[in-house]
C-alpha cells in the first residue's frame, strides 16, 4: 500500500503540467465558439467548476464558483447563495488547494509563463502580501453581499473590477471574432487588460504571483487545507532533513515542518525533489502512519 | 488538531456543504446561476 501510495504521488506530481491542460481543455471544451463569438448555452453550466474560469469565456462548460456567488448575491432575489458556498465548501473538503495546484485554467496560465527563461525572483521577502488576497475575498466577494440598491440588487465587484480571468478568457477571444463586443469596450476593459498584463508581467519573475496575493478563490480553499480530505504528509522515517523540499517549494512553504500549509498548492514539486520519498500525497479517513 | 477531531470536522463540512447545496437548489439558486452563465458577462469582461 504505501509504495501504492509513493507511485501515485510520483504520477501526480509527475504528470501535473499534463493534467493542468486536460483540465483546461475539458472545461473550456466548446473550441468552435471562439471562432463565431458565441458561449455555450447548455444547462451543464449550472454546475460550478472548481477553478477560477470564467463563464464567459466562449469554451467554458461551467460555471466560475466567484462568479456565480456574485450572480446570485447580486440578484433581486437573493442575497446569498447556499448553494455556491456549498459546493465551495466541498471543494474545499475535498482536495483544499490541490484545486489551485492542478484543476485551475488560470493558474496553469501563470505556470506556463513562469516557465519562460528570464531572471527569476522569490516571493519571501513579499510574505505580507499574502493576506491580501484574505482582503479581496472579504471586500470584493463577501462585502457586495451586504451593500444592495433599493431592489435588492448589487454588483459582482471582483469580477467587475479584479477579475483578470474574465479579460483573457472573455473578452479577448470574445472582441477578436465580434465588432460589437469590440466596440462596446470601454474603460472598465482598459482597467482589467491593464490588471491582466501586469499579472502576465509580474507571473513570468515570480511564480504565481496572482494565486499568492489576490486570488479570492484561493484564500477560500487555502482556509480548507488543514482539514482537507486531500493532504501531504511527510515521512519521519524516511526523511533525511536534506531540504531538497524546502528548495523545490515555490509557494515558500517547508513541507517538513507545515506540510498542510494554507499557502500550499499541492503541486507536488515537494515530491518530486524528495530523494527518499517522504513526502506524498494522502486522501481519505483512513489512519496515517506516524508523520512529521 | 488530533485525528479524531479532524475527522469529525471533515464530516460536518462535507454534510454542510450538501445540505447548502440542496437547500440552494431547492430555493431556485441554480436557475440564478444558469441565468446568468449563459449569457455574457458584461461586467466580467469589461463593459459593464
Amino acid at each position: 500500500m504505501d509504495k501504492k501510495n509513493n507511485s501515485l504521488s510520483a504520477i501526480l506530481s509527475q504528470f501535473r503540467n499534463w493534467i493542468q491542460m486536460a483540465v483546461t481543455i475539458l472545461t473550456n471544451i466548446h473550441l468552435p465558439n471562439f471562432f463565431n463569438g458565441q458561449i455555450y448555452g447548455g444547462r451543464a453550466k449550472m454546475i460550478c467548476v472548481p477553478g477560477l474560469n470564467c463563464y464567459s469565456c466562449p469554451g467554458a462548460v461551467g460555471s466560475c464558483p466567484i462568479g456565480s456567488f456574485q450572480a446570485v448575491v447580486s440578484s433581486s432575489g437573493f442575497n446569498y447563495s447556499y448553494y455556491i458556498f456549498g459546493t465551495l465548501i466541498l471543494f474545499g473538503v475535498l482536495l483544499g488547494r490541490f484545486i489551485c495546484g492542478f484543476l485551475c485554467p488560470f493558474g496553469w496560465f501563470q505556470d506556463l509563463l513562469y516557465k519562460i527563461p528570464t531572471k527569476k525572483l522569490s516571493t519571501k521577502r513579499f510574505e505580507a502580501l499574502r493576506y491580501l488576497k484574505y482582503m479581496v475575498l472579504l471586500l470584493l466577494v463577501v462585502l457586495p453581499v451586504l451593500v444592495t440598491n433599493s431592489l435588492g440588487m448589487g454588483d459582482p465587484w471582483f469580477c467587475k473590477y479584479l477579475c483578470p480571468q474574465g479579460i483573457l478568457e472573455g473578452a479577448i477571444p470574445l472582441a477578436l471574432v465580434s465588432d460589437g463586443i469590440r466596440s462596446a469596450l470601454g474603460a472598465l476593459f482598459t482597467w482589467k487588460a491593464f490588471l491582466l498584463g501586469l499579472v502576465i508581467l509580474l507571473s513570468v519573475v515570480f511564480y504565481r504571483p496572482f494565486c499568492k496575493w489576490l486570488c479570492p478563490l484561493g484564500a477560500f480553499y487555502a482556509l480548507f487545507n488543514k482539514i482537507s480530505l486531500l493532504e501531504m504528509s511527510v515521512n519521519k522515517g524516511r526523511c533525511i532533513s536534506c531540504g531538497k523540499c524546502v528548495s523545490a517549494c515555490k509557494m515558500d512553504v517547508d513541507v517538513t515542518k507545515h506540510p498542510n500549509h494554507a499557502e500550499c498548492i499541492r503541486c507536488g514539486m515537494c515530491v518530486k525533489a524528495c530523494p527518499t520519498d517522504a513526502v506524498r500525497y494522502n486522501y481519505g479517513f483512513k489512519k496515517r502512519r506516524k508523520s512529521i | 488538531m488530533t485525528s479524531w477531531k479532524k475527522r469529525v470536522v471533515q464530516i460536518v463540512l462535507l454534510l454542510t456543504g450538501v445540505a447548502f447545496i440542496l437547500y440552494g437548489a431547492s430555493r431556485g439558486e441554480v436557475e440564478i446561476v444558469l441565468s446568468k452563465a449563459v449569457r455574457i458577462c458584461l461586467e466580467c469582461i469589461g463593459i459593464g
